[in-house]
């Protein structure tokens, strides 16, 4: 996890497009697939959705199969028409839009890439584009400029076929495609799901790499809570039979589940997964008592205090060395970089609280260190105050649920 | 019969401008009803490509077509449109119908599902899907007809000889052998027609290479980082 902690939208548009989002409402959604019976009985089938989402933000809609997921996400760009209700696009009644111009304004991306296989990735993802009548020219421009922004080196990989593509090259094409005429709306399902666990990481990294510069609208389809809390600003929980069971930021969610369903859908571990979304530098770190060797034994102890009772030994720099157990400072002799503690483990302010615990707990330590880029250690953590967080939490979401699905930063 | 040679060299050779005509004969009657054949069967074939049952039925009765024996249908239709290259053509359009439009049907059913919704997702109007993605992606199917029904045309063209000497193209040749018992004739029509059959099938081979680069590709897939 290098990843720096996520700055809000910066509105700026670099190669991405005009950054244009839109708002998506579903109002008083239904979907029966077959008349004849109940919505409880038929998978896939909506029962009421209503769910608003931000323009410009992740929402990510998470539930168990046959839960409607996938539908909800197929009615905003209509290949699905709802039984009733309406799904409006800043505020407007898709069904009053022409449904091929809606398509156009939609990106599309879905876990079997749905690549066009006789044509080249160049061509794939200037699908769109040639829809929308742009000339040759542009649309080749537009297309390396998209395949360098999913990382994709077009002079490489331009002219190939997606036969010759691995799978995660092939989710990063058809992203690439769906980005092609510079959608407000993004409609991704799984897109992530049919890749190796260390590929799917890195293409989530990348996926909010991208999304701080191009600000989309997206509704993001998965099975998967862990990739629901990591992406998501907004978390919207279906149950079966297609009824919203709850929606809100990740750590509303985690923290404080509407129901018996959502608590289990989440996990029992939803504690550590809210670890997951906090990272170190975002606590107050307590500041250890510090020597560099040579300093003398005797002024080092009085600065030990009882939390973290030890004394980190740095160089001259500030980098740690290791930890000193005030009690062998005895008499007036100085510190020395032997019979140290080793200074494990090491964390950034970029670790997540959950990392950090894992690594606490494997290290048998009862705080690790924190250092900065350079390497100088800032601070400690210890396991203590990683429950001091939550308890402070608690107290912050009881005085102040927000309960409007409304995510608190970007 | 015994004091005559199997192969009549100089007769070959005597005839080779006859042999020319007769194969260039052949030919074109015989790609003329693939054609003839691959458009009714391409109109129907996407016509029916999304209705199950109805292709079922298509099929079904293109089926009974190709069973009517081949002599049958030629003599059969002489009273009704006469000693013309039309009655020809019907039989061996008709007998290209089943292989056709099984294969057209079978390679535009067989796109991939999530192709054809992120076509539909992403705009493409049902027209455009046809031409730019369902049809280029049914070719190797549609090839693979293509060349069985050449071949199976290509032979069938001989027996429509019994109808005249101006329709039969090779058949001529095997028609006057047996009634002469001069197998040399026979030989060469036999000959002449598999070799028409196999250049034209290595003629579809090739088109096909030309028209779907895609669809043979290196076994070598460059991994590059995995992602």
């Amino acid at each position: 996890m290098t990843s720096a902690i996520a700055p809000a939208p910066s509105g700026a548009t670099p190669e991405g497009g005009s950054g244009r989002a839109a708002t998506v409402e579903f109002v008083h959604v239904t979907k029966h697939f077959d008349s004849g019976a109940r919505w409880s009985g038929t998978p896939g089938a909506l029962n009421d959705l209503s769910l608003k989402v931000p323009a410009g933000r992740i929402c990510v809609i998470v539930g168990p199969s046959g839960c409607g997921k996938t539908t909800s996400l197929k009615m905003v760009n209509r290949l699905i028409e709802p039984t009733s209700g309406q799904v409006l696009l800043d505020g407007v009644d898709i069904e009053s839009r022409d449904v091929i111009d809606l398509r156009r304004s939609i990106g599309y991306v879905i876990q079997q890439t749905g690549l066009f296989p006789h044509q080249t990735v160049i061509e794939n993802v200037a699908a769109v584009p040639r829809l929308l009548g742009w000339p040759a020219a542009k649309r080749s421009a537009r297309s390396e400029e998209l395949l360098a922004l999913v990382g994709l080196d077009p002079a490489a990989y331009g002219t190939r076929y997606p036969a010759q593509l691995s799978g995660g090259e092939r989710q990063r094409v058809g992203v690439a495609r769906a980005l092609a005429a510079d959608p407000p709306i993004m409609l991704m399902d799984e897109p992530f799901g049919a890749v190796d666990p260390l590929v799917r990481e890195r293409l989530q990294q990348e996926f909010l790499r991208l999304q701080r510069d191009l600000a989309k609208t997206i509704l993001f389809v998965t099975h998967d809570v862990d990739e629901a809390i990591r992406l998501g600003d907004q978390v919207a929980v279906l149950e079966r039979g297609g009824r919203l069971a709850q929606v809100g930021t990740p750590e509303e969610v985690l923290a404080n589940p509407a129901s018996d369903f959502v608590a289990r859908f989440v996990g029992a571990d939803r504690g550590l997964k809210r670890l997951s979304l906090v990272r170190v530098g975002q606590l107050r770190l307590r500041e250890p008592a510090t020597a560099r060797v040579g300093e003398p034994a005797t002024s080092v102890r009085d600065k030990v205090t009882g939390a973290f009772p030890y004394v980190l030994v740095v160089d001259d720099d500030g980098r740690p060395i290791g930890c000193a157990d005030p009690d062998q400072l005895t008499g007036d002799g100085s510190v020395t970089a032997s019979g140290l503690v080793p200074a494990s483990p090491v964390l950034t302010p970029d670790t997540t609280l959950r990392d950090a615990l894992s690594m606490l707990l494997t290290a048998q330590a009862l705080a690790g260190v924190v250092v900065d880029a350079a390497g100088r250690a800032t601070g400690v953590l210890t396991i203590d105050e990683i429950g001091d967080w939550f308890r402070m939490e608690a107290g912050r979401l009881r005085a102040g649920p927000s309960g409007t699905g409304m995510p608190a930063v970007g | 019969m015994r004091d005559k040679p199997l192969l009549d060299w100089a007769w070959v050779f005597d005839h080779l401008d006859d042999i020319g005509g007769r194969s260039l004969q052949h030919l074109q009657l015989a790609l003329l009803a693939v054609a003839a054949g691959l458009a009714i069967s391409m109109a129907v074939g996407i016509i029916v490509a999304r209705r199950p049952r109805v292709a079922a039925v298509v099929i079904g009765v293109s089926g009974i077509l190709y069973t009517i024996p081949s002599i049958a249908a030629f003599a059969a239709l002489v009273p009704i449109t006469g000693l013309s290259t039309l009655t020809a053509l019907i039989p061996l359009t008709a007998y290209t119908q089943l292989i056709l439009i099984r294969n057209i049907v079978a390679g535009l059913t067989g796109v991939a599902p999530e192709v054809l919704e992120t076509a539909d997702a992403m705009g493409y109007t049902p027209r455009a899907r046809l031409l730019r993605i369902e049809l280029p992606l049914a070719i190797p199917l549609i090839v693979a007809g293509l060349r069985v029904a050449s071949v199976s045309t290509i032979g069938l063209v001989t027996v429509a000889a019994i109808i005249g000497d101006n329709f039969g193209g090779l058949g001529v040749f095997i028609n006057d052998g047996l009634r002469n018992f001069f197998p040399t004739a026979v030989y060469v029509g036999a000959v002449m027609s598999v070799l028409l059959a196999v250049l034209v099938d290595v003629a579809f081979v090739l088109l096909e290479r030309v028209a779907t680069p895609w669809s043979r590709l290196p076994a070598t897939v460059v991994e590059t980082g995995g992602a």
